[in-house]
């Protein structure tokens, strides 16, 4: 996971510079200059309302509005002895995502910023930041360059998945194990050791301390009105430069991958949203980038993920690789997840590369509809949503994989 | 007369019991495969694992009480709870003491299964398979009536039983839900995109 | 967050529906629960409880009927992988 092959976030059509404006490896003088300093406690008593204002929605993939969250913490923190907590995730256990890494190397001081006014607005005693190396490390050298940093306690994330589900980063911070686990409960109600949790993605909370700053308005001058402000994105697969930018709110897919290089007419499809995500055929790259843009296909922005796939390629074998990966990275604690990804990963398998059966696309029906929705975990449900996005996309490409053949371009 | 009641009730609630705990371990090892009985569904055989066991232990109960209050048994209150220091067949009696020790230490885990968890629980059950023929050789050497044919036979039928049932728990596909399962069919996690993954 | 407490509401609001929360993390597909709940879960093709409505499976909606065979369902689980909740 290393971000040396980020390419500079370049001002223009597409490059906007907001959270990565302090410039590359920015330390303390750098965010100073660019930022200024944030007094956390200044901006407590009016940072829920701008940032309902802002309507700045979560960055980690399920895209809920940032200020729900923060204002249901403080409700739960009313309550008599409770003592609210504030999480920063950045473990990207997504392999194609690379922009919270790209954050916390590039501007470690914002993410620090946003968990400590979003700590001071919910009153919590106690703040964390989990991430995997080396965007720790970054984050912790970050932390020791200021004195309103020493509270903040360091948590290593593994290289896995799951490990950034939100009940497991809770897990990996109570008892060192990063699994999801039942909850009843919102975490904001009841998290940490039965403590309100709020738990952000470190964009997220970057970006709140944007709002903190500078206000809701000023956040809505980028973007569109039902996607205001900017949203990083990783660009991967087959486009000439991958990288991750700085984009507007509501920016066409295909401007997006084209700032990367892309040859958008050569392209099969692309995958927007991370495994997890959801297929968008080559003729809706003109869709917006936003979650209102995005929904007529099924499809969400997720963590800002786009994996583009050539001509050349063939779609149901892509899928059946990621459905074998996400299999495999099931923690197995539950049952449906445990046993039913396997077979569905097979069963994409033979479509891909063995039977000309015409049951088996039934059976990769079936199978999607049993593991959906049944899990600890959003995992075996992400799976499903990916899953029937590649049947909606790739429906072609599955009809000809039932009689040998395929639909991928000569060249 | 009120002596030969005692010694006679006595006597036959510890039979009972004996009956009791073969049934209460038969059933366990039956629901623990997961599978209904024709005409019985899983949860009746749960629901009847169950009340036998808690039946067992009033028969025990009333086994041990009536015994207490009988003079010729010579039994104390300490030789309910500490075994081997009875002043009869010390040995023999003191068997019946662990089984009393070891049913109440299985039956107060199983009521207790949501306060200390599935782990503890199962932990602790697995003391049935000491208790159980624990129990049998203090019926059979201490008993009254141990060396009686008919007792003998029935004592024999049990055991078979619960070897056969044990022998059944040990075998593969013991449960229910093996053969629906089969083995893990996971690999070692390998990420699709090796190819497709050119940022890092 | 809006919650409804039973016994804090007036006489007259209507009383949340009860779920039958599954934790799947303990969940072991013994089938007690869908001999039960017959009308609710159904088994999948490994044991586990699958519910017959295609959303809020892990949460499944109870009627009021059914409130005592899924407390029953509760009780009998013998791995304690169900709860009944309200909210």
């Amino acid at each position: 996971m290393t971000v040396e092959a980020m390419v500079e976030p370049e001002s223009g059509a597409i490059g906007v510079d907001r959270l990565l404006a302090a410039g590359p490896d920015a330390r303390w003088a750098q965010h100073a200059t660019r930022f200024g300093a944030l007094d956390a406690a200044a901006a407590a008593p009016t940072l829920l309302a701008e940032l309902e204002a802002s309507g700045l929605g979560g960055r980690g993939g399920a895209g809920f509005a940032a200020w729900r969250k923060l204002a249901a913490t403080l409700e739960a923190g009313r309550r008599p002895g409770a003592r609210p907590v504030v999480i920063a995730n950045g473990s990207e256990g997504e392999p194609l995502s690379h922009k919270d890494a790209t954050l916390l190397r590039h501007a470690p001081h914002l993410v620090i910023d946003g968990l400590l006014a979003a700590a001071a607005a919910v009153g919590a005693s106690d703040a964390y930041l989990y991430a995997a190396e080396p965007g720790l490390e970054a984050v912790r050298a970050a932390a020791a360059e200021r004195a309103d940093a020493a509270r903040i306690r360091f948590v290593a994330a593994p290289d896995a998945f799951i490990a950034g589900q939100a009940t497991a980063v809770v897990n990996a911070i109570e008892n060192g194990v990063a699994l999801p686990r039942d909850h009843t409960r919102r975490l904001s109600e009841s998290g940490l050791r039965g403590r309100p949790t709020l738990l952000h993605n470190v964009e997220t909370l970057a970006q709140l301390a944007l709002v903190a700053r500078y206000g809701a308005a000023w956040f809505r001058a980028v973007g569109t009105a039902d996607d205001p402000g900017t949203r990083l994105v990783t660009i991967a697969g087959d486009v000439a430069l991958p990288q991750v930018l700085e984009v507007a709110g509501g920016t066409r897919i295909a401007e997006v991958l084209r700032a990367a290089g892309a040859d958008t007419s050569r392209l099969a499809a692309v995958l927007v949203g991370g495994y997890h995500g959801a297929w968008l055929p080559a003729d809706a790259l003109d869709a917006p980038l936003s979650p209102a843009g995005l929904a007529p296909f099924g499809a969400h922005p997720g963590a800002g993920v786009l994996l583009a796939l050539d001509r050349t390629r063939c779609g149901v074998e892509a899928t059946a690789g990621i459905v074998s990966y996400l299999a495999a990275q099931s923690a197995r604690q539950c049952g449906p997840c445990r046993f039913g990804l396997p077979a569905l990963a097979e069963t994409w398998n033979r479509l891909a590369y063995a039977s000309h059966d015409s049951g088996l696309a039934a059976r990769a029906w079936e199978l999607t509809d049993t593991v959906d929705g049944r899990g600890a975990c959003a995992h075996p449900d992400g799976t499903a949503r990916m899953v029937r996005s590649a049947q909606r996309v790739f429906a072609d490409d599955l009809r000809l994989h039932a009689h040998g053949g395929c639909a991928r371009a000569a060249r | 007369m009120f002596d030969d009641t005692m010694w006679a009730f006595g006597r036959a609630s510890g039979i009972v019991d004996l009956v009791l705990l073969t049934v209460a371990v038969l059933g366990g090892i039956l629901t623990r495969s997961g599978r209904p009985l024709p005409g019985i569904p899983r949860f009746a055989l749960s629901l009847a694992h169950r009340n036998v066991s808690m039946l067992a232990v009033v028969f025990l109960v009333l086994h041990v009480a009536t015994l207490l209050l009988d003079p010729y048994a010579k039994l104390t209150i300490a030789d309910v709870v500490v075994p081997f220091a009875g002043a009869e067949k010390p040995f023999w009696l003191g068997l019946g003491t662990v089984a009393f020790d070891l049913l109440v230490a299985v039956v107060a885990t199983a009521l207790l299964q949501r306060a200390i968890g599935t782990k503890a629980f199962r932990a602790v059950h697995w003391l049935t398979y000491a208790m159980w023929p624990v129990a049998v050789l203090h019926s059979v050497f201490d008993g009254t009536d141990g060396t009686d044919a008919w007792f003998v036979v029935g004592t024999v039928l049990a055991t078979a039983a619960v070897l056969a049932a044990v022998a059944w728990r040990l075998s593969h596909g013991f449960l229910e839900t093996q053969s629906l399962r089969g083995p893990d069919r996971l690999r070692a996690p390998q990420r699709p995109d090796a190819e497709l993954r050119r940022v890092s | 967050m809006t919650r409804l407490d039973p016994r804090g509401a007036s006489p007259d609001a209507p009383v949340p529906a009860a779920r039958l929360h599954i934790d799947w993390t303990r969940c072991d597909g013994r089938g007690l629960c869908t001999e039960l709940l017959p009308e609710l879960l159904d088994r999948d093709e490994w044991g586990y409880p699958i519910a017959r409505s295609l959303s809020d499976r892990s949460d499944v909606p109870v009627p009021p009927e059914l409130e005592q065979a899924a407390l029953d369902a509760v009780t009998l689980c013998p791995v304690i992988a169900l709860r009944l909740t309200r909210r």
